[in-house]
């Protein structure tokens, strides 16, 4: 009881403290493809201190939906991290408290409530941001969905740490075909729901053009810190879904040891960063779509994931 | 060993449908000609898999003729023939919007699926995934031939069918005949040197290849 509560706080810790280095690592990897120097890595932690110390303005026409919601994106990417393996393979206390279905609904939640923010704030580009977010979630919604329902076809769970060690016993699991398709699907949608540059430039200042960032214009101080914080975990607990749920089970602790788990968080660590590589790839590589191409990128991330299901149906 | 074949056949089989769909909805020229060398290849690679074991030297043989005749000779016959400026065009003209198009070829995989499911008990466990994506490809690419309404594209929607014909083939007669697939391999490059032909013409004569809305065929023009 005291060691699962133990590794609980652990998985938070590293939820919390890694996060923005991720980020931080992210956007200078990108700047260096670009042939620029780029800030340090650890700038993230100095922007969430800076702005975590500063005075918070609020629009005298907001409502109470504008004060919470920053807390609420906050706290979410937390929650998850409850549900889902971040240092261990072997469940934890609330492992079978909620599946990835859970976790995606939760995430919902969070999505719904940043939106209202942004609409209650009165910016026009508030509520343009955040009808182009809903656009893309619920473009996006459909392949969650259909993945969701493969894994659970596959794996016969969608409860995380039973997936998870359905891929690697036996190992043919993981060079399945649906489970190859279902990477890409998955990774496509990382791509959306984070704001990557595929759908959403993140490093973008122009009000007009922007998706994500528009939602966060009207908040300051420590509503933006917690804002932002949110995204950097948010970004973490999907990779970590990604990489220990459905790619790449491996360098896990399978012991509550202390040296397991440090192993881990560097193992776990590793892993997220060479995604974070990979991502710096295809944003260097592609272009941002026009606003109405998003909908062919989440297309073409629908048909692959039906395509898993349908390799997969072709194997009984 | 057989496992794995099986793996990495279905795999093949994915891409291959994907490459179809895709097919359908890009938007360039160049994009969907590049698309149609993977498809050709993904149906060479699934010639190979099923060939390798047992060992099928018509199988073989059919993914070395489908590497030659589509990957090398049509590509180069149409970069021949069509000219250039066409490749330049930033969209093609399409019927149909792609999230729609999307779509429908999804819809259209499914019912592929669905048709060669009673099918697929018939052909050997093997290559039983063929019979369905090939089914699938079929349709896909049908659909490809209905919404482009230019020559090259159309051309490729042609052989894309072509293609999806012979990945169901290889489910359902293994063995085929060498002199069919011989035929068709000098029969295919035959067909694309004739519709290249007509698209150079074409564009030369009203300055489009958009033969989709050519609707009578007249003896001279005066």
């Amino acid at each position: 009881m005291a060691e699962s509560i133990a590794l609980n706080l652990a998985q938070l810790a590293f939820v919390l403290l890694l996060s923005p280095l991720f980020a931080g690592i992210l956007a200078r990897l990108k700047e260096i493809v670009q042939s620029k120097r780029g800030p340090s890595i650890f700038q993230p932690y100095r922007d969430l201190r800076k702005l975590f110390g500063k005075d918070e303005r609020i629009s005298a026409e907001s409502s109470w939906l504008f004060r919470t919601a920053p807390y609420l994106i906050f706290i979410v990417p937390l929650i998850i991290t409850l549900l889902i393996p971040v240092l261990t393979d072997f469940p934890l206390f609330l492992a079978f408290a909620g599946d990835m279905l859970a976790a995606g609904f939760i995430f919902a939640v969070s999505g719904l409530f940043f939106t209202l923010a942004a609409i209650d704030a009165g910016n026009p580009y508030g509520a343009m941001g955040a009808s182009r977010t809903r656009m893309v979630g619920f473009l996006a919604e459909p392949v969650i969905i259909v993945v969701l329902f493969t894994v659970s076809f596959i794996a016969n769970s969608t409860i995380p740490y039973i997936v998870q060690q359905h891929w690697v016993h036996p190992i043919a699991n993981f060079f399945a075909p649906s489970h190859i398709l279902l990477l890409i699907a998955f990774f496509m949608i990382i791509l959306a729901e984070t704001g990557r540059i595929p759908v959403d430039n993140p490093s973008g200042h122009f009000e007009l053009a922007m998706i994500d960032e528009s939602k966060a214009l009207e908040l300051s101080g420590r509503s933006a810190a917690l804002v932002k914080y949110g995204g950097y975990m948010k970004f973490t607990v999907l990779a970590i879904i990604f990489l220990n749920v459905l790619t790449t089970p491996w360098g896990l602790a399978s012991t509550g040891s202390i040296v397991a788990i440090v192993g881990a968080a560097a193992a776990v660590s590793l892993k997220i960063v060479a995604l974070v590589v990979a991502v710096v790839v295809v944003e260097s590589s592609y272009a941002k779509l026009r606003l109405f191409r998003i909908s062919e990128f989440l297309g073409a991330a629908f048909v692959v994931s039906v395509t898993a299901m349908v390799t997969e149906l072709l194997r009984l | 060993m057989n496992g794995i074949i099986v793996e990495l056949n279905a795999l093949v089989l994915g891409l291959f449908i994907i490459a179809t769909i895709a097919m359908t909805v890009t938007r360039q020229i160049g994009a969907c000609m590049q698309l149609f060398i993977v498809q050709s290849l993904l149906l060479a690679a699934s010639a190979f898999l099923l060939g390798a074991s047992p060992l099928s030297w018509h199988l073989v043989a059919l993914g070395c003729v489908t590497v030659l005749s589509k990957v090398v000779i049509i590509p180069w016959v149409i970069r021949a023939l069509v000219p250039g400026e066409i490749n330049q065009r930033r969209e093609l003209a399409q019927t149909i919007d792609v999230p729609a198009a999307l779509l429908i070829s999804l819809g259209l995989t499914l019912v592929g699926y669905a048709f060669a499911q009673p099918l697929i008990h018939a052909a050997p466990s093997l290559s039983a995934g063929n019979l369905a994506m090939g089914v699938a490809g079929l349709l896909v690419g049908l659909f490809l031939l209905a919404v482009r309404v230019e020559a090259v594209p159309q051309l490729l929607g042609i052989l894309a069918m072509e293609n999806a014909a012979f990945l169901a083939g290889i489910a359902v007669a293994p063995d085929f005949p060498l002199i069919a697939e011989l035929a068709i391999a000098f029969d295919v490059p035959l067909l694309a040197f004739i519709v290249a032909l007509l698209a150079r013409t074409a564009y030369r004569r009203i300055g489009t290849t958009e033969v989709g809305g050519l609707a009578a065929l007249r003896e001279w023009i005066r």
